[in-house]
């Protein structure tokens, strides 16, 4: 047994094992914040300490862009209050008529037995600041557990669909843009009708997977939601298809999209309300196996589109 | 406190433990700050961190590191440990070689901290390829450059608060 003189001053462990300590509880935390999100909770006590410091270093962006909002002249804002003047009055009447399309619509689906498309409704939003880990495409917005926010919940802003909940603090909330490599919107093309799935690449375009290399795919085509999640509404503008590529070598085509709404932008954005879950048939959900209950996450939601 | 050959020829006065976790506060403050559009700023609380623990290796350890690592983690929406990981292996290296680093001049102390602020950002690109993220691009390398050339001006600003008086007391030297 080797001799080891007294220790005169306490210096705690040997820093090797300090580091092995430290390193196998961080390796431990990724793992398990990866495979098995099981750590939302400390996640989300841990931002009440974090969140304030945030909004203390977004003081002085806000309070500039507030002092630059306070000197706008007169004239700007005349002149844009006389833009959006005219262009509601242009809206207002297909407003109008929509509204009357729509009881009629809904008379007629009524008439025929099928059931009623269900109204779009939500929270209005504001986008604080984007993300700042540069592998996702994030943003975080204002409105979170306080306001009724669930992960999962669809976001929309005026063009199109801008993302999905994916994270809920207290106060704020984390949406992955529909641009994210881990984002899939289930959608339908506009002019024929046909089914897809669109993909996120991680650098601001989405793509339109597995569709043969013949598919019926052109270049300005309008991708809208199909509402086949069970989570998007049916009918809200996704993207448009800007590069359609056929290399007869592949069986399957690559078409490449652009996100119609501004997803790369900050201003307002709509949270809608959760779809109500659909019930299946006795018979298929006995073969399913599984009970349609609300979602919780994008992971919940993925699984079931392997699934389809 | 220690000194070096030839990097402070004088002798500071001893740290003030509030000035470490205020300058840590700020670091962390500036990094909060909504910068995401601009890749390359450096990474204010890694090379706070690894400044202390060279200057300072038995009041800046690995469990701070850890602390500021979550901090910076949960902040930045990214994996929870991400950080963490990387700063706490930045830490250590800070630490064990801060005897060799302090005997250099400012410029090769800059050089020595390269490595490890390099490593920061490795690890964290190696925990987010490993968890299925893509490349972010060789502009996430610029901020460890940038911190590089920085370490002088920090060097100068962070041990302002530890140098003498002006008034010279014959009587007492320190």
């Amino acid at each position: 047994m080797e001799h080891q003189p007294p220790p005169f001053f306490k210096r705690g462990p040997a820093p090797l094992a300090l580091l092995s300590f430290y390193v196998a509880v961080a390796v431990a935390l990724l793992v398990v914040d990866a495979r098995l999100q099981a750590v939302e909770v400390v996640r989300q006590a841990l931002s009440l300490f974090t969140h304030p410091l945030q909004q203390l270093a977004h003081l002085p962006a806000h309070s500039v862009a507030s002092a630059g909002d306070y000197f706008v002249s007169l004239a700007h804002l005349r002149e844009e209050n006389a833009r959006l003047q005219q262009a509601h009055m242009e809206k207002v009447t297909t407003l109008l008529r929509t509204q009357q399309l729509e009881v009629e619509n809904e008379r007629l689906r009524k008439l025929l037995g099928v059931r009623e498309r269900q109204h779009a409704s939500g929270q209005v939003a504001q986008i604080l600041y984007a993300a700042r880990d540069p592998y996702t495409r994030r943003i975080v917005i204002d409105k979170g557990q306080q306001d009724g926010v669930v992960a999962g919940l669809p976001v929309i802003d005026d063009a199109g669909v801008v993302g999905q909940v994916t994270r809920i603090f207290p106060f704020v909330a984390e949406v992955t843009l529909i641009t994210d490599k881990e984002q899939a919107v289930p959608v339908q093309i506009v002019r024929t009708g046909q089914r897809s799935v669109v993909f996120g690449l991680g650098n601001g375009q989405l793509e339109l997977r597995f569709l043969p290399a013949n598919a019926d795919v052109q270049n300005g085509d309008t991708l809208v939601t199909s509402g086949l999640d069970g989570i998007f509404l049916p009918g809200f503008p996704v993207a448009r298809v800007v590069h359609v590529e056929r290399d007869t070598s592949y069986s399957f085509a690559r078409i490449f999209c652009m996100p119609l709404a501004g997803v790369e932008n900050f201003s307002e954005v709509m949270v809608l309300d959760q779809r109500p879950p659909v019930v299946l048939p006795a018979e298929l959900a006995q073969e399913t196996g599984r009970e349609t209950k609300p979602l919780k996450a994008s992971s919940a939601r993925k699984k079931r589109l392997r699934r389809e | 406190m220690q000194t070096s050959y030839r990097s402070s020829a004088r002798i500071l006065l001893p740290v003030r433990p509030w000035f470490i976790a205020c300058s840590l506060a700020v670091a962390l403050l500036l990094n909060l700050l909504p910068t995401s559009l601009w890749t390359g700023l450096p990474d204010w609380l890694a090379l706070l961190l690894v400044f202390w623990s060279v200057r300072e290796p038995r009041r800046v350890g690995m469990g701070l590191a850890f602390l500021c690592g979550i901090a910076m983690d949960v902040a930045d929406a990214s994996l929870l440990g991400q950080h963490a990981l990387a700063y706490v292996l930045a830490v250590y290296g800070g630490g064990s070689l801060s005897r060799r680093i302090l005997w250099f001049p400012l410029g090769q102390q800059a050089l020595h901290v390269f490595p490890l602020l390099l490593l920061v950002q490795l690890v964290q690109v190696a925990v987010r390829t490993v968890a299925g993220a893509d490349f972010p691009g060789f502009g996430y390398f610029l901020g460890p450059l940038l911190a590089t050339l920085l370490w002088p001006v920090l060097t100068f600003l962070l041990l302002l608060p530890q140098h003498q008086p002006a008034d010279h007391d014959a009587n007492r030297p320190l």
